[in-house]
C-alpha cells in the first residue's frame, strides 16, 4: 500500500509531474524573457497536457506495428515515474533507499529514451526512423559520460553505491565545493541537456529539419503521455543533480526554500543553455561527448584522486 | 463553457500549410510569434507535424498540385481541428482566381472556421482573427467535419 502511494501519490507521478509541469512552465517564461516576450500563462502545462489528453484525437500509423506504438508512452511514462520515485525518497528523507540504487537509477533513467526509440521505430514513418537513429547515437554518446561522472562521485562520496550514502558524505559541504566538483557538474549538466533533448542536443526531435522526429506519429493521448514523461523528467533529473553534486534536498525548515533554489538553479542553467545555443550536428554531438565531456569527467575523477 | 472546450481554447498549436504563396503571408505569421505580437500569451505554438496541431493555417493560392497536398494534410490530422485561411490568395484565390492553375479557394476544399483577409494581411489582423477563433461558439469548434471532399471527388 505504502509503495503504490510512493508510486502514484508523494514522491511518484502526481508530485513529479505537478513539479515538473512547474519547471515547465518556468522553462518557457525564462525563455520568453530572454526573448523580451512575455510568455505563456501559468496553468499552460496542464493546458497542454489535458488538452491532448481529453479533447484530441488519437491516431494509430496504418502502416505501423500499433501494439508497440501505443505501450511505448506507457513504459516510458512508467521509467520516468520510478526513477522519480527512486531518486526522491532518499533525497527527501522519507525512506533510506538500498545499497546499489545509483546504479538501478541509472538505468531506469535510460527507459524513456528506449521507449521514444521503441516508438518512433513502430510508428512506421522515415522522418520517426531517422529521428530514432539520432537518439540512439545520442545514447551511446552521453551515457559513457554520465555513467564516469556517477562514478566520480561515488568515489567522491567514499565508494558507496547509495544515494543515502552520497547525501551523508556532504553533510560537511557539497560536492560542488571542489575542483573536481565544478568539473563533474559542468559534464553532469550537458549530459542532462541531452537527456532532455533540450537545444544543443535536440537532433533528435529537431522540429525544423525532422518534424518533431521520434513523435512525428504521435496525437492525442499517446502524445500527452509523452509530454508528462518529458515533465517529470525536468523535475527528476535536477533533483538528481542537486542530490549527487550540491548537497541534496530537504523538506524541513529553511531547507525548502535551498532546495527549492538548488532544483530553480538547475533548470535556469539549462535554460540558458538552450536558449544562446544552436542545433549541433550528429557528428559534433559524438565528438563533443566521446572526447571532451569524458576528458573533463576523467581530470575530475584524476583530481579527486589527489584530494582537490 | 466545459472543461474540454476551455483547455482547448487555452493551448492551441499551429499548423503552417503555405499554398502557391508570395511569401508575404508567411512572413505576417511569424510576426506573430516575434517578440512584438507573441502569441504565446495566448498558449500558442508553432508545431513541426501535423499530427500534434489544433489549428491549420492556409496561406497562398492553391493549385492543382497543391490541393492533393492539402486534402492529405487535412485527413491526416487528428479531429478537432481549426482551419484558418490567411490572406487574399487563401481566401478567395486573389488575383490568381481566373488562373488556369488555380484549383479554387480554400473554403471549397476544406470547411473554413475564420477568413483572415488582406495582402497580407498585418499581424493585429491575424491575431484578431485568432480571438475571433477562439471566441466562436462551441459547435463550430469542435466537430468532426465530414463535409471533406476526397481526393477523389473533384
Amino acid at each position: 500500500m505504502k509503495e503504490l502511494f510512493y508510486f502514484l501519490i508523494y514522491p511518484g507521478m502526481a508530485f513529479a509531474a505537478t513539479m515538473g509541469g512547474l519547471l515547465s512552465w518556468f522553462d518557457r517564461k525564462v525563455t520568453a524573457w530572454v526573448q523580451f516576450r512575455k510568455g505563456p500563462p501559468f496553468l499552460q502545462p496542464l493546458y497542454d497536457f489535458l488538452k491532448l489528453l481529453l479533447v484530441k484525437e488519437t491516431i494509430v500509423p496504418a502502416k505501423g506495428s500499433i501494439t508497440v506504438f501505443l505501450i511505448a508512452p506507457m513504459l516510458g511514462l512508467f521509467g520516468a515515474i520510478m526513477s522519480a520515485v527512486l531518486i526522491l525518497l532518499p533525497a527527501m528523507n522519507i525512506s533510506a533507499g538500498f545499497s546499489g540504487d545509483v546504479i538501478v537509477i541509472f538505468y531506469l533513467l535510460n527507459i524513456p529514451p528506449l521507449a521514444y526509440i521503441m516508438g518512433a521505430m513502430a510508428s512506421g514513418n522515415p522522418l520517426a526512423a531517422v529521428g530514432a537513429s539520432r537518439e540512439i547515437k545520442l545514447i551511446i554518446s552521453y551515457e559513457l559520460t554520465f555513467i564516469l561522472a556517477l562514478a566520480a562521485v561515488i568515489y567522491k562520496g567514499g565508494m558507496s553505491v547509495g544515494l543515502v550514502d552520497i547525501i551523508a558524505a556532504q553533510s560537511g559541504g557539497a560536492f560542488i565545493g571542489s575542483a573536481s566538483g565544478i568539473l563533474l557538474f559542468l559534464a553532469v549538466i550537458f549530459c542532462l541537456q541531452a537527456k532532455l533533448g533540450l537545444v544543443p542536443f535536440d537532433i533528435a526531435e529537431a522540429e525544423t529539419e525532422i518534424n518533431h522526429g521520434s513523435f512525428i506519429e504521435y496525437s492525442g493521448a499517446p502524445y500527452a503521455m509523452i509530454v508528462l514523461t518529458k515533465y517529470i523528467m525536468l523535475f527528476t533529473l535536477p533533483a538528481f543533480v542537486a542530490v549527487l553534486l550540491l548537497g541534496g534536498l530537504s523538506i524541513e525548515g529553511i531547507g525548502i526554500i535551498y532546495s527549492i533554489l538548488k532544483i530553480l538553479g538547475v533548470v535556469i542553467l539549462l535554460t540558458l543553455i538552450r536558449n544562446t545555443n544552436p542545433r549541433v550536428k550528429i557528428h559534433q554531438a559524438m565528438r563533443f561527448f566521446f572526447v571532451w565531456m569524458n576528458l573533463l569527467v576523467i581530470a575530475a575523477i584524476v583530481l579527486s584522486f589527489y584530494g582537490f | 463553457m466545459g472543461l474540454k472546450e476551455h483547455v482547448f481554447k487555452k493551448s492551441l498549436w499551429l499548423f503552417h500549410f503555405a499554398g502557391a504563396s508570395c511569401n508575404n503571408c508567411d512572413i505576417e505569421l511569424l510576426d506573430c510569434l516575434t517578440p512584438r505580437y507573441d502569441v504565446e500569451r495566448f498558449g500558442m505554438k508553432l508545431v513541426g507535424t501535423i499530427r500534434h496541431a489544433d489549428v491549420l493555417l492556409v496561406n497562398g493560392s492553391i493549385n492543382k498540385r497543391d490541393k492533393d497536398r492539402l486534402l492529405e494534410i487535412y485527413h491526416q490530422a487528428p479531429k478537432p481541428i481549426l482551419t484558418v485561411a490567411i490572406g487574399a490568395c487563401g481566401c478567395s484565390g486573389g488575383i490568381f482566381a481566373e488562373g488556369y492553375t488555380n484549383a479554387g479557394p480554400v473554403d471549397e476544399l476544406i470547411p473554413i472556421d475564420a477568413f483572415i483577409p488582406g495582402c497580407p494581411p498585418k499581424p493585429e489582423a491575424i491575431i484578431a482573427g485568432i480571438v475571433h477563433l477562439v471566441n466562436k461558439k462551441k459547435s463550430n469548434n469542435i466537430k468532426q467535419n465530414d463535409k471533406v471532399l476526397s481526393n477523389e471527388d473533384q
